[in-house]
């Protein structure tokens, strides 16, 4: 893996219309500009890529962790996307995404039963990459629907890509749209 | 007296290793701390603003920590700095300037070597309104290595009656600086310029 930059950004919302949020919301944004080694080229074996998707399952997840400053335990939620430079195609996000980076990413926090929610996208530098983001016990869990945006000026150039880890501590500032709740998991399934 | 109100905090860090040249030994950090507050002049012209520029002092000081913070806590390794402000469109261009003294101080009396000037921009802007905040050697300005700027910019703010506040610092000079003039070993920090 070939990286040029890691970039963090760490978010916490104190009150919203007035309101006071209490824990303020947290949530933390890890993201690595890599070169894209099939860029410009067809390749039928993505392999490596989705060997440096395993390697920035830990990396990105221990930097959002330690962005955070909280225990392993504190992380409630999270999610994963990537943006492929215009020489790239939407299948190099895919090859590390999907493949290998979800197994370390959990493992930095002790786990998850939910599916990693994600999304990729082909797009130039300063391109807006939004970030899904889920619980990370039970994917139906309504609080923890959000989603968390990157704007790198210089990212990614055209031979680059962008992949982009996000850990919650909360969900949303002030969740009240019902659904399903955090102390009503079963957390058999992943989804409930 | 008016309240410092912040809705929210954003800490952004940059770890540069390269930009397609030889990587040097360490790599250039870039940390800024963003704080978005109400701004108590929103929505109309008041004259007299100055005293919210000390009300501002707490929170100024409270952000350069998150800056030293994100760049590992030794405010010994900082080399650069510079500071903006984004007011909400209901607010005037005036209501950013408050940002000068108190954000710049902030800085300074975190930083042991700081005779330097702390460069800044400011702009009126609806949320998601980016900036491209400049940076300067915190000991000599004319340190032509650390001629920086960190683009930030927070996705929901600031709404119209807020103002995103920007404290910048940087750990090293550009990641491939090699355009000559004055280097941070020959600075001789009497002046803030030289």
């Amino acid at each position: 893996m070939k990286l040029r930059k890691i970039i963090t950004l760490v978010e916490e919302t104190r009150s919203e219309m007035g309101h006071a949020v209490t824990p303020p919301a947290r949530r933390a944004l890890a993201a690595a500009v890599i070169e894209n080694p099939f860029a410009g080229t067809y390749a039928k074996d993505l392999s490596e890529l989705i060997e440096t998707g395993a390697e920035l399952g830990t990396r990105l997840g221990n930097e959002a962790l330690a962005a955070h400053g909280c225990a392993p335990d504190d992380i409630e939620g999270y999610g994963k996307a990537a943006l492929v430079g215009e020489l790239g195609e939407l299948e190099h996000a895919a090859a590390l995404l999907h493949p290998k980076l979800g197994a370390p990413l959990r493992a930095v926090i002790g786990g998850g039963k939910a599916l990693v929610p994600s999304s990729k996208a082909i797009g130039r530098a300063g391109e807006i990459l939004d970030v899904p983001l889920g619980h990370k016990d039970a994917a139906y869990v309504r609080s923890h629907f959000d989603a968390m945006r990157l704007r790198l000026p210089d990212a990614p150039r055209p031979r680059e890509i962008v992949v982009a880890v996000v850990l919650q501590q909360t969900g949303r500032p002030l969740p009240r749209v019902g659904g399903l709740r955090q102390d009503e998991i079963e957390g058999a399934d992943g989804l409930r | 007296m008016p309240e410092v109100k912040v809705r929210k905090t954003l800490v952004q860090v940059e770890t540069i290793f390269h930009e397609g040249g030889p990587a040097p030994e360490a790599p250039q950090k870039r940390a800024a701390a963003i704080a978005v507050i109400e701004n108590p002049y929103a929505g109309g012209y008041v004259e007299d603003i100055q005293p919210f520029m000390k009300d501002l002092e707490p929170l100024g000081a409270e952000m350069a920590e998150m800056c030293i913070d994100a760049l590992g806590g030794d405010a010994s390794a900082v080399e650069g700095y510079g500071k903006g402000a984004i007011v909400g469109v209901n607010g005037e261009i005036e209501h950013g300037a408050l940002w000068h003294v108190p954000g710049g101080y902030a800085m300074r009396d975190a930083i042991a070597e700081s005779m330097a000037i702390v460069p800044s921009t400011k702009k009126v802007g609806a949320a998601g309104t980016r900036l491209d905040v400049p940076v300067t050697h915190t000991n000599a300005s004319y340190v032509r290595t650390h001629y920086d700027a960190v683009e930030v910019g927070v996705p929901d703010a600031p709404r119209p009656n807020e103002i995103a506040l920007v404290l910048v610092m940087t750990t090293a000079g550009r990641i491939h600086a090699r355009i000559g003039g004055l280097t941070k070993d020959q600075v001789k920090g009497e002046d803030g310029l030289r």
